[in-house]
């Protein structure tokens, strides 16, 4: 006998996912402002002139691209206690992803930083700009501007991969599926649904933030 | 509480990392291979392959990984195929890294110049031998670093099929940390052992790379 | 006291030595204009001047003053010594006014409506009033190159140097470019300038430095050594050049 599709068994629930909705848009958002500012930070800490701080970043970002992000997620969430750490789900959930962008985004922004035209850099020293005055208004904002297609996806990437932090029982989206196909036994269904909501968002959040840095790099009269 | 030492944690997670292993590296052939044709199809000209296979990649590049697996997971036994956890996750990262590998490869192909295109055409190439003798031998020369590249992506992937049951590396190392109730050391191992499997795998990539752009000079 | 001294530089890159014990003094008011084969070391000389390049060996004075290679004095020798490169190297997020407002601002902490007040007449000065509001892509490269001179001005330097401010631009945009540079020479700005355009360092300044394989082979007031070279060397230069115009 052919299985009868019923979709419309997730209406009920539509509470529940509107809310994992919500957080996984909070865990995005978090996330990334936080996960972005640390790459900035990381990136220039890759281009300082302190060697050891330069290799302790590498080890850092080799770390992190080398491993799965849900392992890192157990790691945080499992091992850290064991250390004294002990973080609530949403609070391991942020400082995975956090951890995990910021390390791509060091990557990344770094990237941006060495396509900067040397002249650029030189013509900010011989007016007298110190290392902090060249990076903040010489070098960051066109850095970020030519990499900010792959900064954007890598965003996206971080936010579909929240999708694991339902394996800690952070409510998101995905937490939300699992528990509602749990009550109606409609799995296929549910995640079918679930999938088209996450493809959505991921639309939602790449076209926004190409309006982002559409307003970040507009030009307009800062005078 | 069973007595676990450091040896039998490392050396359980051995035996499990034979499977991260083993998925990989069959997502990553049939993935490639399914990309290839994918490739094929949408460079071949009719611009319903074309729209067809821009939202196959679209379709996988904008959902999580998870509900992909998932779906199959789920969703073939609905249609009367009975899937084991390791069916339906080498399925979907299958699935996953076609879509991923097409486009990387597309924009290889891309990249060689229509000047290239149009030399062998006038050269009464039809599409096939064009893509034979002077398409893919150039554009593999610029895919292969970014191929190696996104074999990290599929290793780390693997990790999520233990969500469906699949037991791997990341899985085992939850059946071990139930056991130990150690998991700052189980999961600090098994973080190891996937480093140990990408972390060459960057390099090498980082040096075809590398290797490339001198070539390019 | 002069105004900046060199005593003994000299400068390698690996095992080429670039420059090989440069002795100048640079008075407050003179235009001097550095002139010399290619490679010969004028940009590494003018970048070491400017702090751009660390030299080897050699002491740098400025005003008296002994640069050390601690921060604050790379500091003080920058905000008595600017510079303007072949390149333009404008930011291209700023608008020319910014541009000449940024520094000013962020290095001399001058209130936005000062900074704002001194980019306005720097860049008058240069021609470029209707300007301000362009970003470079937007100015030619002659106008670009102005922006870049009132830029450098902007911070009020004592002495400016100029490398080959006009070589990369189309013939008929020097002329823009080297009208500013005149004026500020006739002004009684002290100028360094490397330079290709012969006539217009002979009319313009005071003494002409010939360099040669890392070394002054030769210098003194343009009259002079245009005239009569001592050496070989610099009647060679001068008659190639002859021959090539
Ligand atoms: N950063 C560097 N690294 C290595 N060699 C350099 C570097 N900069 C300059 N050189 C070398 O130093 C020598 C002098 O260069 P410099 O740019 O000072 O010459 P120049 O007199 O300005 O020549 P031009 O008239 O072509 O501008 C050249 O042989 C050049 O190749
Ligand atoms: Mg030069």
């Amino acid at each position: 006998m052919a299985y009868k599709f019923d979709f419309g068994a997730i209406v009920p629930h539509w509470e529940l996912l509107l809310n994992g909705v919500v957080l996984t848009t909070e865990l995005t958002v978090v996330g990334s402002v936080i996960g972005v500012s640390l790459g900035v930070l990381g990136a220039w800490a890759r281009a300082s002139r302190a060697p050891v701080i330069s290799q302790i970043v590498g080890v850092y970002v080799e770390l992190i691209r080398n491993t799965p992000f849900l392992v890192q997620l157990f790691f945080i969430f499992f091992g850290l206690p064991a250390l004294g750490v002990k973080l609530t789900e949403f609070q391991a959930a942020v400082l995975a992803m956090v951890i995990n962008l910021g390390a791509y985004s060091t990557e990344i922004i770094r990237a941006g930083i060495l396509a900067i035209p040397q002249g650029q850099i030189e013509a900010a020293q011989s007016l007298a700009m110190n290392r902090v005055q060249i990076f903040r208004y010489v070098v960051i904002l066109p850095a970020l501007k030519k990499i900010w297609p792959a900064l954007s996806s890598q965003i996206v990437i971080v936010m579909l991969g929240s999708s694991v932090c339902s394996q800690i029982a952070a409510e998101e989206l995905t937490f939300a599926a699992n528990y509602i196909q749990a009550m109606n036994f409609r799995a296929f269904e549910v995640y079918f649904i679930v999938t088209g909501v996450y493809l959505v968002m991921s639309i939602l959040l790449r076209w926004m933030l190409k309006v982002f840095g559409n307003f970040l790099f507009e030009r307009r009269n800062h005078v | 509480m069973s007595e676990f030492t450091l040896w039998d944690i490392v050396y359980n997670l051995a035996l499990a990392a034979r499977w991260t292993v083993l998925l990989s590296l069959t997502a990553f052939v049939l993935g490639g291979g399914v990309g290839l044709l994918l490739l094929m199809a949408r460079t071949a000209g009719n611009p319903w392959a074309m729209r067809l296979v821009r939202g196959y990649v679209e379709l996988f590049q904008g959902t999580p990984l998870l509900m992909q697996l998932f779906i199959v997971f789920f969703g073939l036994p609905l249609i009367g195929i009975d899937v084991s956890p390791w069916v339906a996750a080498m399925l979907g990262l299958t699935l996953f890294t076609s879509a991923f590998l097409t486009e990387i490869w597309r924009g290889c192909v891309e990249s060689i110049g229509f000047g290239q295109w149009e030399a062998s055409a006038s050269l009464g190439m039809n599409f096939r031998q064009q893509m034979r003798y002077i398409i893919l031998p150039q554009a593999l020369r610029i895919a292969v670093p970014p191929t190696v590249g996104f074999s990290v992506q599929v290793v780390k992937g693997t990790a999520v099929a233990s969500i469906i049951g699949f037991v791997e590396l990341t899985k085992a190392g939850t059946m071990i940390t139930n056991a130990t109730y150690a998991p700052f050391t189980v999961y600090g191992c098994v973080a190891v052992f996937y480093f140990l499997i990408c972390y060459p795998l960057s390099l090498y990539a980082r040096h075809l790379e590398g290797k490339l752009r001198h070539v390019a000079r | 006291m002069s105004l900046v001294e060199l005593h003994a530089i000299y400068k390698s890159f690996g095992e080429l030595e670039v420059l090989k014990g440069i002795d100048l003094r640079i008075e407050e008011g003179q235009v001097i204009a550095l002139i010399g084969r290619s490679g010969s070391g004028k940009s590494t000389l003018l970048r070491a001047i400017n702090g751009l390049e660390t030299i080897n060996d050699g002491t740098i004075m400025v005003a008296g003053k002994k640069v050390g290679d601690r921060d604050t004095d790379l500091l003080t020798l920058r905000l008595n010594v600017g510079m303007v490169f072949q390149q333009f190297n404008l930011f291209p997020h700023y608008t020319a006014l910014e541009n000449v407002m940024l520094s000013p601002q962020v290095v001399k902490k001058l209130s936005k409506a000062e900074a704002k007040e001194v980019a306005e007449e720097m860049l008058i000065k240069v021609g470029l009033s209707d300007k301000m509001l362009h970003y470079p892509d937007q100015l030619s490269g002659g106008q670009q190159q102005r922006v870049a001179i009132a830029r450098a001005l902007a911070m009020k330097p004592r002495v400016l140097l100029c490398d080959e401010v006009t070589s990369a631009l189309d013939p008929e945009l020097v002329n823009e470019v080297l009208a500013v540079v005149r004026q500020l020479a006739e002004e009684g700005m002290t100028l360094v300038m490397v330079t290709h355009e012969m006539r217009f360092a002979r009319e313009v300044c005071d003494k002409l430095v010939f360099m040669h394989q890392g070394r002054i082979h030769e210098s003194g007031a343009p009259e002079d050594v245009f005239a009569n070279p001592k050496t070989p060397e610099l009647a060679n230069f001068v008659g190639g050049l002859a021959g090539a115009a």
